[in-house]
Formats: structure tokens, C-alpha cells, sequence
């Protein structure tokens, strides 16, 4: 039975602010709603454009559990297409990137479709004369997906046909985007390896809210990052400089009172970020030649806003975060309501020097990788978390830390870096594009 | 260095971890060495190009004293590894450079509570003699599906 679809407002009951009921982790029927609302209410990231130099070239991805491809096609422009066959189905490209030539061809009936997705030929096409064919979607070809916006390289698309605008929907937020491309001397980022990929038992949303979850470090990370600190106090007298991996570990042991002064910002529709004035990040070695280029490109002030701003995660509701001044963006790719996979990008900052792409591509193996003893200890918890909620004895999750009463929903405002405030911001922009038009399609439906 | 001592040592290597024998184990490294698994085919770089593991001794050493660690969670239970090895071939004795590579043909098994995963893949070893006894430049893992997405791998292969 049908607890919640077409029921806005048992929906919006299982957010309080301070709490959240566990069926957002757990229930199936909200995570098959949130592939039917909230994905395709939202702007979904789904590729890099330096990952589409070529005409021809293409990259697939999902968007909630639905298939799309973007290809870069003859006339220079990027086209979001569903990657389904309009004749039987059939996925029409299949590996994460490539090139196809001047077309796609259905490897099942050998349909072609120009790379805009429209239909170019069908053999023994008689077969389809004064058979009313051309009234069919099919005759269309690829489905177009037509709202698409590229931002920074960035490719973000709306599945749904009305919502809010690109600009609308993240608003301030694209200033960290803004921020990791403006590292670049040339103001650009570039994709040249593919992500680091890492498979989670637990739901997706367990892993947005760590990214802003400033108050597990020092504890669940005890075990990797406390134990490197403590290798190094041991071990330092043997080496002449602090090696870029103990600089990379080391601040996650960071103490309460440093994430409480460094501030989390929240923004309407769910996004915000932790690092507002300090970082776990603040603090790495300069890398030789880069301050000159930066001034060189950009000029003294300018370039020294850049490198000031030294954001930590950002959360772009509903899945993706970013980390400019590593140029790691995350990617919770939700495969059920207990399976999520996540893919890990290095962006290269073009013109930059390669010690900057060694840097995130080492955070990125220490922190996002399967074989990652920081990925160890938050799987850990996450695996625990969907078991532990289970139970009956309680069926809340509790996010009370510095809430207050009316706290305002759709607002910019910094506040305590130890808040659980941008958590509970995911989930009220979570009870906006759940519920977005299910009213209305209920009452078409009837 | 005789050819069996070589093949010996590489199985002596995985004896050490199957048995967790940590200590034992880092100790087969050369103070240079690296535990390297890249992240693509046939890959040539591991500094600027993405890896799951470029590792020294000191970032092993975190590695193995995290897995007795007090608070260290996700080790409880405890996991358990298992290496079943290929003869290994001798691809080189060294002749030139005084480097011995070796490549192994594996199945390496982690298991975690009730959990149990399977990898397989190649293992290349350049192993240098210092003192009289042989010790680790590089350790590679190639697994065959490199880009799958894998959940935990928390001990070694
Ligand atoms: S399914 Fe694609 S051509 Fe038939
Ligand atoms: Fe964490």
C-alpha cells in the first residue's frame, strides 16, 4: 500500500527541523519518490565539459535512476539526451565516455541517431510507410533533455520540464565553483582521469550530511587520521620537511573549538558549506611558482581573495559536494534506499602547476577511496546507521545541535561551524522538491 | 639471490600478511619503498595519474598500527585476507640495475564479519638485496577490474 506518493503531507510530516523520521533513509517507497520528484525537480550534475572536447564525444550518467548521455555535437553545442533506444529500449551508449562519430547506432535493429539525438535512418524503412510512424515519439529519436546549463564547465541538467531556474536554484552557492575554477591562472578546469570510485551499503543522504558534519572527526577518524598524527610525532626526526600526506591528515584532528570559529554558511534550496573563516585546508604548503602565476593572471588583490577563500565542503543540494581549493567534486550517486555509489573527480586547474593536481589527487585516494582509512571509518558509521535504524525503539533522527525555534527556512546566514543547520536545511529543500507539483499531479490524476 | 630465494620471498611476503604479522611484514620494505595499486590499465604514472593506494613505509606504518587501534571501528570485527599465488615468474635477475621483478598471478580474499570479497589481478614485486637480504622497492597490485567500484579494502593484497 501506498503510504506516501500522492501524499504531500505525510511527506512533509517526516521532516521537524530537529529531527527527521529514519523512513527518509530507509523506506523504499520514499527513496522510489525521490526518484520521481526530487531528482528531477533538481539541477543534477552530470559531467565536466572538458570531458566533451571532440565532436562525437560523449559521456553517460544518471539522474536519479534514469539513464542520459551528453554528447558534443557537430554544431559545438553539448545535447543531454536520454540514453534509451525509442525502439525497444535498448541503452544506446554504454561506457562511461567515448566517441561515436558522426552518430549513434543501436546496436539491436541498427536505428541512428544524429549526436543532437534526432533520428537519422532506420534500415528497410518501407517497412514503416502509411504505418503512421511519423505521428510516434519514436520518430523524434533521442529524447532531449532541454534543460541543460553549464556553468564553469560544469554540466547540470532539470529533468523536469518546469521548476526553478538554474540561477534560481543555486544562487550564492555557485561562488565555491566560481572560486576552485578561478584557481586556475586561466580561469578553467579540466578533466584528464576518471574518478575514484567507492560502493556504500547505506543511503545517499547519510553521505551528504557528513560533508558538513563537523563534529565526527576527531572522533571517528581517531583511528586513521589520530594515528597518523601520532606516527608522525614519533617518526618526525628522521625527515627534513612534513611530508604532503601528514599535511593532508593531520587537520582532521582538528579540536571542536577550531570547526566551531570556522563557521558553516547555509544557503536557500539545501546548499551550504563548512570552512567559512578556516579550513582544514588552510594551512598546506605553498606550491612553488603558483602565488606568481595567480598574480600574474589575476593581480595582487584579486588573486589573494582567491587563495584566501579556502571554503572547505560545499553542498550542492541534492548530491553532489564540492571542495575548491583541493578541486575534488563528489558525486552520491544513489543505486536503492541502502546503496549508494560514490564517484570522486580530480579537476586539473589548467595553467596551474602539477604539484596542485598531485595534491587532490593524493586527497583523493586518502580520503575517497575504497582502499581509504578515512573511508574506512565513515563507512563504518554509515553501515551502522542503516542497521541501527531498524529499530523501533525509536524512530527519529536527532539534529538539534544549535536549532533554534522558527528557524528560518530559505535563507543565507553563517552561524556555528559545529551547527547540524546546514543538515536540517538539506532536508527542508528535501520537503520542497519531494513534494514539488505532487499535489498537482495528483489532482490531474483523478 | 638464487631464483628461489626470489620466489620464496614473494610468498614469504604474503605469508606475513595472511598471518598478520605486521611488523614482520614493514619490515620487508626498503626504507624507500612503496605499496603502489594503480587505477588504470597498464598505468605508468603514480603521482599524476589517480591510484587507490601510493603508499611509503610511514603512511604503511599508519596503515598497520590503525589496525589494532583502540577506536578503530571498522576493524571490529577484525578482518581477515587470505592470498592464493601463481608461481611467480621471474622477469628479471637483476643483471643491469640490481632490481629483481618479479609478476604473480593472484586470488586475494578479504572477509569482515560475514562478508567476504574476492580480487584477483597481478602482483609485480622490484625487490633490491641490502645486507645480505631482500628487501622492497615496489609492490604493484594490478586487479583486473581496477575501475569497478569496490566497497572496504582495509588489509592488504
Ligand atoms: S532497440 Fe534500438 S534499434 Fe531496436
Ligand atoms: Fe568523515
Amino acid at each position: 500500500m501506498d503510504r506516501y506518493r500522492g501524499n504531500s503531507q505525510a511527506i512533509a510530516e517526516l521532516v521537524k527541523g530537529h529531527a527527521v523520521h529514519r523512513d527518509v533513509y530507509v523506506d523504499k517507497e520514499i527513496f522510489e519518490l525521490e526518484m520521481e520528484q526530487l531528482f528531477p525537480n533538481s539541477w543534477i550534475y552530470i559531467g565536466h565539459e572538458s570531458q566533451l572536447k571532440n565532436t562525437g564525444d560523449f559521456i553517460t550518467s544518471k539522474i536519479g535512476n534514469q539513464p542520459v548521455l551528453a554528447s558534443r555535437h557537430r554544431d559545438g553545442q553539448v545535447y543531454v539526451l536520454h540514453n534509451r533506444c525509442p525502439h525497444k529500449g535498448v541503452k544506446i551508449a554504454s561506457e562511461a565516455c567515448g566517441n561515436t562519430g558522426k552518430f549513434f547506432r543501436c546496436p539491436y535493429h541498427a536505428w541512428s541517431f544524429k549526436t543532437d539525438g534526432s533520428l537519422l535512418a532506420i534500415p528497410l524503412k518501407k517497412g514503416y510507410e502509411g504505418t503512421g510512424f511519423d505521428t510516434d515519439q519514436a520518430a523524434k529519436g533521442l529524447k532531449r533533455i532541454e534543460n541543460v546549463k553549464i556553468y564553469r564547465g560544469l554540466i547540470f541538467v532539470r529533468l523536469a520540464e518546469e521548476g526553478l531556474s538554474f540561477e534560481e536554484f543555486f544562487g550564492d552557492a555557485l561562488s565555491t565553483i566560481d572560486n576552485m575554477a578561478d584557481r586556475s591562472p586561466e580561469g578553467e578546469l579540466e578533466v584528464i582521469s576518471q574518478p575514484i570510485r567507492y560502493m556504500h551499503t547505506c543511503n545517499w543522504k547519510m553521505l551528504v550530511e557528513n560533508q558538513t558534519d563537523t563534529c565526527h572527526p576527531m572522533v571517528a577518524h581517531e583511528s586513521s587520521a589520530g594515528t597518523a598524527v601520532s606516527v608522525w610525532e614519533r617518526e618526525k626526526d628522521n625527515f627534513t620537511e612534513t611530508p604532503m600526506a601528514v599535511q593532508l591528515y593531520a587537520p582532521f584532528m582538528s579540536p571542536y573549538e577550531f570547526y566551531e570559529g570556522a563557521g558553516i554558511r547555509v544557503w536557500p534550496n539545501g546548499h551550504g558549506h563548512t570552512g567559512v573563516s578556516g579550513s582544514i585546508h588552510q594551512d598546506y604548503e605553498d606550491v612553488d611558482g603558483y602565488q606568481d602565476m595567480m598574480v600574474e593572471a589575476y593581480g595582487k588583490e584579486r588573486a589573494a581573495e582567491i587563495l584566501g577563500d579556502i571554503r572547505h565542503n560545499t553542498i550542492y543540494f541534492p548530491n553532489i559536494m564540492v571542495k575548491g581549493p583541493v578541486g575534488i567534486l563528489r558525486n552520491f550517486i544513489p543505486l536503492g534506499v541502502d546503496k549508494t555509489l560514490v564517484e570522486s573527480w580530480v579537476f586539473k586547474l589548467k595553467g596551474a602547476p602539477d604539484k596542485l593536481y598531485e595534491r587532490g589527487l593524493m586527497y583523493n585516494r586518502f580520503i575517497n577511496a575504497p582502499t581509504s582509512i578515512v573511508g574506512h571509518d565513515d563507512l563504518e558509521m554509515y553501515e551502522r546507521a542503516q542497521e541501527g535504524l531498524l529499530s523501533n525503539g525509536n524512530e527519529w533522527v536527532n539534529l538539534r545541535r544549535l536549532w533554534e525555534d522558527d528557524e528560518p527556512e530559505e535563507t543565507t546566514e553563517v552561524v556555528n561551524g559545529t551547527s547540524e543547520r546546514q543538515m536540517r536545511n538539506q532536508f527542508y529543500a528535501w520537503r520542497k522538491f519531494m513534494v514539488q507539483n505532487m499535489d498537482k499531479a495528483v489532482e490531474a490524476a483523478e | 639471490m638464487n631464483r628461489d630465494d626470489l620466489i620464496d620471498f614473494v610468498y614469504d611476503e604474503a605469508a606475513a600478511i595472511d598471518q598478520m604479522r605486521w611488523n614482520d611484514w614493514l619490515a620487508l620494505y626498503h626504507k624507500d619503498g612503496r605499496y603502489w595499486m594503480p587505477l588504470e590499465w597498464q598505468q605508468e604514472d603514480p603521482i599524476l595519474q589517480p591510484s587507490l593506494m601510493y603508499e611509503d613505509r610511514l603512511l604503511l606504518t599508519v596503515r598497520v598500527e590503525r589496525l589494532t587501534g583502540e577506536r578503530t571501528f571498522s576493524q571490529k570485527p577484525k578482518s581477515r585476507c587470505h592470498h592464493l599465488m601463481e608461481r611467480p615468474r621471474i622477469l628479471s635477475m637483476g643483471e643491469d640495475d640490481g632490481v629483481y621483478k618479479l609478476r604473480t598471478s593472484f586470488i586475494y580474499t578479504e572477509t569482515r564479519g560475514d562478508l567476504l570479497e574476492r580480487f584477483s589481478g597481478w602482483v609485480s614485486h622490484e625487490l633490491v638485496e641490502v645486507d645480505g637480504a631482500l628487501q622492497i622497492m615496489l609492490k604493484r597490485i594490478d586487479l583486473i577490474n581496477f575501475d569497478a567500484p569496490f566497497s572496504n579494502i582495509q588489509l592488504f593484497i
